[in-house]
């Protein structure tokens, strides 16, 4: 099958801003693309970039096997949703929905039907005689669900959509939107600053810094095998523990040294990577560092460690200490011994551990 | 006991907070009562009769209400040569004001549209020139215009007076409808371009029906200034051509003889009215218009 979207050397500048720097990206039909980074990284205006609401600067982008490039928005067979939902003030909701197809010249009877198909899908019947103004958060944003969905595009641009809502209703709109993606099979993209919605909902994840794509993969690669430290640290909450540490070889594999303030250094014994230089930055999850009674692979190790703060957090407990210089959190269970200011038999994982160098950030093992 | 005497200087405070208030309201009223004075004038004057206005007291109530000067400023004062009251210039101010407010709205709704939501390379710099215009003085103008409007062949007629007013106005209403675009979430552009609207449609359908408050307010400004414009309605009009201002301005001075000060005061008020019909019907609006900024979605 062909890629639905594919991006090849996309360059955008304002002036002699750089705002997006080589982006290739390319999705099959059926993936749901989460561009995820911190805000200014440039996300918003990919996506923009994707609509042809932005010019670009240089580069391509193919929609559904077409070069698109140069079409205007409304010829890209795309629906967006937006931020700030970006609903018709003075239309009502069904009005709303039904707006695309009439400057499109719909008949009234093909509009009506999709109306209500697409109203029953999304509950908002009750609501179509009203105003945008009269509705709630929750409401507007299936309002402007609904008005991507009549459309039937190839592809969903998705800028943010959850962002105004508040916790609640956003971890239920979340579940939702992943509902529809099963149930339609369409191909979306989806920009956030979440990493969680990221996670959670994508297929493929692209996480961008300063324009710059710094890492692409399905959400377990970017979870487990972060491509550099700016990744390691942005996707995961709370996040990867990132440690200096010295790597010496040894005839069982790697000795890992960690300094600590007050006594000897944890040493750990890595048998599944060598050749890592000397000074190395540790990336363990704070999951990976556990209740020694938790684990029993192979790669597991237990060190004793000097806990600082015990923060219970319901279902997990979370125990921080200072190893190499930094904060260490560890993942404890609910019902963990652990007391600030004692010490605390801890194993660490290091099946599942990353290497990072110091100078460069990038991924090492 | 400890509530009683907390409670003493309170009231104190309370009484000293209503007879303030009271002064307020009563140099407040004085003000309005002075500000009024001028109006109250000019309705009586023009109620009475020329001898009770010879022999009776300027703020006096008429004797005898009579409106035979309103009779005579509307359809028999004499403006130089001709007696046919104000009515014929009236009716010319409402010829060159309905398409003059008409025309500069709809200009300066779409200039703001364009400026507020179109970004295009150099939008600013129009936008800036454009208010410039709003600060040109009118004198400065009179020469180049006339000899624009004889080169383009409505030197003296209504649709010059029209097209002056016009040019006049845009400065202004395209500043109102920038303005009040420019709150207005540039995403709403967004989703309509995705939906596969123009640019006029974007502006018929989306834009222009959120107008309504600034349009108000727009609308009041144009009808005001170009109702009470006289310098360009000197300048620009010939002798059937003239705005009601103009009229005025000839009834007031060309009469030879006793002043008849009822008929002035008739014309006058009648030159008003409109401008005042305007602003009592919509005011309510052009408060709302001129401080609602955003439009929440």
């Amino acid at each position: 099958m062909s890629p639905i979207l594919e991006i090849t050397n996309l360059f955008k500048s304002y002036g002699s801003t750089e705002i997006l720097k080589d982006i290739n990206v390319s999705i099959e039909p059926g993936d749901f693309l989460v561009l995820v980074g911190p805000s200014g990284c440039g996300k918003s205006t990919l996506l923009n970039c994707i609509a042809g609401l932005e010019p670009i600067t240089g580069g391509s982008i193919r929609i559904g096997g077409k070069d698109m490039t140069e079409v205007s928005p409304k010829d890209r067979d795309i629906a967006m949703v937006f931020q700030s939902y970006a609903l018709y003030p003075t239309m009502t909701v069904a009005k709303n929905i039904t707006f695309g197809m009439k400057v499109r010249g719909v008949d009234q009877a093909t509009q009506a039907r999709k109306l209500a198909q697409v109203a029953a899908q999304l509950q908002i019947e009750p609501l179509l005689n009203r105003r945008p103004g009269q509705l709630s958060g929750g409401q507007r944003q299936r309002v402007a669900m609904g008005r991507a969905l009549v459309r039937d595009p190839k592809l969903f641009l998705f800028d943010e959509p959850l962002s105004n809502l508040d916790a609640k209703l956003r971890v239920e709109m979340r579940t939702e939107i992943k509902a529809l993606h099963h149930k339609l099979g369409a191909s979306m993209v989806y920009v956030t600053h979440d990493q969680i919605e990221a996670m959670t909902l994508a297929t493929k994840i692209v996480v961008m810094k300063g324009g710059v794509i710094q890492q692409i993969g399905s959400p377990s690669e970017i979870y487990n095998r972060p491509a550099n430290l700016f990744v390691a640290d942005f996707m995961g909450s709370p996040a990867m523990n990132l440690i200096p540490a010295k790597a010496h070889r040894a005839a069982d594999g790697t000795r890992i040294e960690i300094a600590r303030k007050s006594g000897d250094p944890i040493v750990l014994t890595d048998t599944n990577n060598r050749d890592l230089p000397e000074d190395v930055i540790l990336g363990v999850r704070p999951e990976d560092i556990a209740d020694p009674d938790l684990r029993g692979s192979e790669d597991t190790q237990a060190a004793e460690c000097l806990i600082d703060i015990v923060e219970p957090a319901g279902a997990d407990t979370f125990a921080v200490m200072q190893l190499g210089g930094k904060h260490v959190t560890a993942r404890l269970h609910s019902e963990t011994t652990a007391r600030p200011g004692e010490q605390k038999r801890l194993s660490f994982d290091l099946g599942k551990v990353s290497y990072f160098a110091p100078e460069t950030g990038l991924r090492l093992n | 006991m400890t509530d009683l005497s907390m409670s003493r200087p309170q009231g104190q405070s309370r009484t000293g907070k209503i007879i303030l208030r009271w002064v307020l309201y009563l140099a407040l009223g004085l003000f309005a009562l002075f500000y009024l004075m001028p109006l109250f004038v000019m309705i009586t004057t023009s109620l009475k009769s020329l001898e009770e206005i010879r022999t009776g007291d300027l703020i006096a109530l008429p004797r005898e209400v009579t409106f035979d000067a309103w009779r005579t400023a509307w359809s028999g004062a004499c403006t130089g040569v001709q007696c046919e009251g104000v009515r014929p210039y009236f009716w010319n101010s409402v010829l060159i004001a309905i398409p003059g407010v008409a025309i500069s709205t709809l200009l300066g709704a779409m200039n703001g549209y364009v400026v507020a939501q179109w970004q295009f390379r150099g939008a600013n710099v129009i936008f800036s020139l454009m208010l410039f215009g709003c600060f040109i003085p009118f004198q400065v103008v009179l020469l180049p215009m006339a000899r624009m409007l004889g080169i383009m062949g409505i030197a003296g007629t209504i649709p010059g007076l029209i097209f002056v007013h016009v040019i006049y106005g845009i400065g202004f209403t395209t500043l109102f409808f920038r303005n009040y675009y420019v709150s207005i979430p540039s995403e709403l552009t967004k989703a309509a371009k995705v939906d596969g609207a123009g640019f006029f449609r974007i502006f018929w359908s989306i834009f222009l029906p959120l107008s309504l408050p600034i349009i108000v307010v727009t609308v009041i400004w144009q009808f005001t200034q170009i109702w009470n414009d006289f310098l360009f309605g000197v300048s620009f009009s010939q002798a059937g051509t003239q705005p009601v201002t103009v009229a005025l301005n000839n009834i007031v001075n060309s009469t030879t003889g006793v002043k008849e000060y009822n008929v002035d005061m008739a014309a006058a008020i009648i030159a008003a009215l409109p401008t005042l019909f305007v602003y009592v019907v919509a005011g309510k609006y052009f408060i709302r218009g001129l401080t609602a900024g955003s439009v929440k979605g």
